[in-house]
């Protein structure tokens, strides 16, 4: 006799926050920092309510310094603690990229596994929420390029919770990317008791023969999109995977997928050179040149600072451009 | 602010001491362990900068001048501190049990040189100026959640002030009263950068008031005011009492590394006016002579046990066999991803082929 799965419909930042509440609530260990976290809940309420059942030691508003943030969270996780560390935008990173590059991703590395930094940076990033300038880079080819660190971006709330908590249990710092876009655009069935989504592995969204179209974040829904108006309006029809994690990639559910269509379009919000998308193209031809029918395709943001948002949309990948670009590969 | 933050001395330049707080505790037997310990790293030291003249190891950096400063400061330690050294603080770290063997090691470029002996909380070198400071406040804030009272030790020079986590890392200590020890050696150069160039303050003691915690300034030359200090810094830590700023003014007769040329931007005869006036281990070597506890033959026997010793740490650093290639695989996470684990089986063959 199986027991029904308990569930509840959540945004995705009501998933992440019962993410944190459902680990605090089993382990002593685990704390929530950052700027405006504790009362206030963070700007986007991701750790609403938190501080309330888990006391100002627990949930501990910090001083607004990022890598006062990062820098102490490392001392933390070194000594027994499992901190999770809120950036109040991505772009806000910068400051305490020194912390993170020099010493969260290689402590390990550097003491032969001797001092370990098991702690989660959560971030939320990406445009398209009309935010002020500065606050939509989207940067994590920064992050994935530097050993010692994992990168995670979820796409909805199933997701999120399960990798968030996959995050925490991680005994290597993971940073947590959450696509401000996705944080309240809809709501999905969340079991209510802890469950893990394994970091590393990506997620077929949908079934297709023609062409394989590859997103993360805030894209995966501009994927979706096109992927649907396209079948309509040309009978294409699209393996659409959300990757989930940026560092490891899913090597092997992007190439038995590409191996299977013989196409692919990337498509990602940040710049487009550096790109993570460079990555999979090299990841393809490392596995699945054969099979291959067309060059793959991108399709990115511009190679310049996102724009203020009066301008934003046309800094973005749009279903129309997406389109575009499988058009352009299938024809080629 | 210089009046409000005058430096404390025990013992003078002549080995008198001037100021009696502590005289009951300055028994003969601590006084000769403090001895030892100094002469201990002042050897280690030289021997360091010999082994790389003769190519034995990598560049190499001095601290010959500043023994009091680290030997004082980190004999206050107790089994499970902290402690945060930068790349000039082997006398520190291995007056706090560091393996010497290890510490030659980390400059001959052997990643195991970073590692501590099982039960002693010594980070690696920090490299990036005054980024170790948070992590010493984080170990800290965390001791003080587990309640108990452990403690951070942390060292930095002059020149790290200048950084954000300088600020960063006392205000966080100062806001959670963590208990850190910040331990500041003003050598009075960050390498060519003189101090009245790095800051206008004339101490940095008084950049305390700042976080109101306490700022002391300290002869960083003069053990027992290094040692009953720092102890009463930690002491304040391990009550709850929160962080202390201690400025220990000292002064490095050599080079900032040894690929480094000083006398570009250092008067060299200083130098030596400062080993015959200012120097840590002759100031106590005359004060041990005015209490009748100096003798040459016992130095002598010293300077010989301290001889073997760092002979034997030079011999197993040499007979130590070449360094783990696969080490820098097999670390940086604790389960290798996909790539790292393909990139290792394909060293591991061609290394294999090459055999």
């Amino acid at each position: 006799m199986s027991t029904a799965v308990k569930t509840q419909k959540l945004t995705m930042v009501q998933a992440i926050t019962d993410a944190m509440a459902t680990m605090m609530r089993e382990h002593d260990n685990v704390l929530v920092l950052g700027e405006d976290v504790g009362r206030n809940g963070g700007v986007f309420r991701a750790t609403d309510g938190l501080q309330a059942e888990f006391g100002e030691k627990r949930v501990i508003d910090t001083p607004l310094a990022e890598s006062g943030i990062i820098g102490t969270s490392i001392g933390l996780a070194m000594n027994g603690f499992r901190p999770i560390a809120e950036m109040q935008f991505f772009g806000f990173i910068y400051p305490a990229f020194n912390q993170i590059m020099t010493h969260a991703s290689r402590i390990r590395s550097r003491t032969l596994g001797h001092f370990t930094v098991p702690m989660v940076i959560r971030a939320p990033f990406g445009a398209g929420v009309r935010a002020p300038e500065i606050h939509s880079d989207s940067v994590e080819a920064l992050f994935t390029h530097m050993p010692g660190i994992k990168v995670v971006v979820p796409s909805n709330a199933y997701d999120a919770k399960g990798l968030l908590i996959a995050s925490i249990e991680d005994s290597d710092p993971v940073l947590f990317l959450e696509p401000m876009r996705c944080y309240r655009s809809h709501k999905l069935e969340v079991p209510e008791e802890k469950y893990t989504v394994e970091i590393g592995k990506g997620a077929r969204l949908q079934e297709g023969e023609d062409i394989t179209l590859i997103a993360w974040g805030a894209m995966v829904d501009v994927v979706k999109k096109a992927a649907k108006e396209i079948e309509q309006a040309e009978g294409i029809t699209c393996d659409v995977l959300d990757l989930r994690t940026l560092y490891p990639l899913d090597r092997d559910l992007i190439s038995e997928s590409v191996q299977k269509t013989g196409r692919g379009v990337i498509v990602h919000e940040a710049p487009g050179t550096g790109g993570v998308g460079n990555d999979v193209v090299s990841l393809i031809n490392d596995t699945s040149f054969l099979h291959l029918r067309s060059p793959i395709k991108r399709v990115t943001g511009h190679d310049t600072p996102v724009p203020m948002f009066a301008i934003e949309d046309h800094y973005l990948p749009d279903a129309e451009r997406v389109k575009q670009a499988i058009v352009d590969t299938v024809r080629f | 602010m210089e009046t409000q933050f005058p430096m404390k001395q025990i013992l003078n330049e002549d080995g008198v001491v001037v100021n009696s707080e502590f005289e009951n505790e300055m028994t003969e037997s601590l006084t000769k362990e403090l001895y030892i310990k100094m002469l201990r790293a002042r050897m280690f030291d030289r021997k360091g900068v010999n082994l790389q003249r003769q190519g034995r190891i990598g560049t190499y950096v001095p601290f010959e001048g500043q023994e009091a400063a680290q030997v004082g400061s980190s004999l206050v330690l107790e089994e499970g501190d902290w402690m945060f050294p930068t790349y000039r603080d082997h006398a520190a770290t291995l007056t706090y049990g560091h393996s010497a063997r290890n510490l030659f090691l980390y400059w001959k470029g052997y990643p195991i040189g970073c590692v501590p002996p099982e039960g002693k909380n010594i980070f690696p070198p920090a490299v990036p100026i005054a980024s170790q400071l948070l992590h010493a406040t984080g170990t800290a804030w965390a001791e003080k959640m587990k309640g108990t009272d452990r403690g951070s030790i942390v060292y930095f020079g002059d020149g790290a002030t200048s950084e954000g986590d300088f600020h960063e890392g006392l205000n966080f200590a100062s806001v959670f009263n963590a208990p850190v020890v910040f331990f500041n050696q003003n050598n009075g150069f960050a390498i060519s950068v003189p101090m009245e160039k790095q800051m206008k303050t004339k101490t940095i003691a008084q950049k305390a008031v700042a976080y109101d915690i306490p700022g002391v300034r300290i002869d960083g030359n003069d053990i027992f005011v290094v040692y009953f200090e720092t102890k009463k810094a930690m002491e304040h830590a391990r009550q709850g009492n929160g962080p202390t700023l201690i400025e220990a003014v000292t002064y490095r007769y050599g080079a900032h590394t040894t690929a480094d040329d000083p006398s570009k931007y250092r008067d060299q005869e200083e130098a030596k006016r400062r080993r015959e006036t200012t120097d840590p281990l002759l100031r106590l070597e005359r004060y041990m002579a005015n209490k009748g506890y100096f003798e040459e033959a016992w130095k002598t026997q010293v300077e010989e046990e301290i001889t073997r010793e760092i002979e034997q740490a030079v011999e197993d650093m040499e007979a130590f066999g070449p360094a783990e290639p696969t080490d820098m695989f097999t670390h940086v996470f604790q389960t290798p991803t996909w790539s790292v684990q393909d990139q290792l089986d394909g060293f591991k063959s061609r290394i294999k082929e090459e055999v």
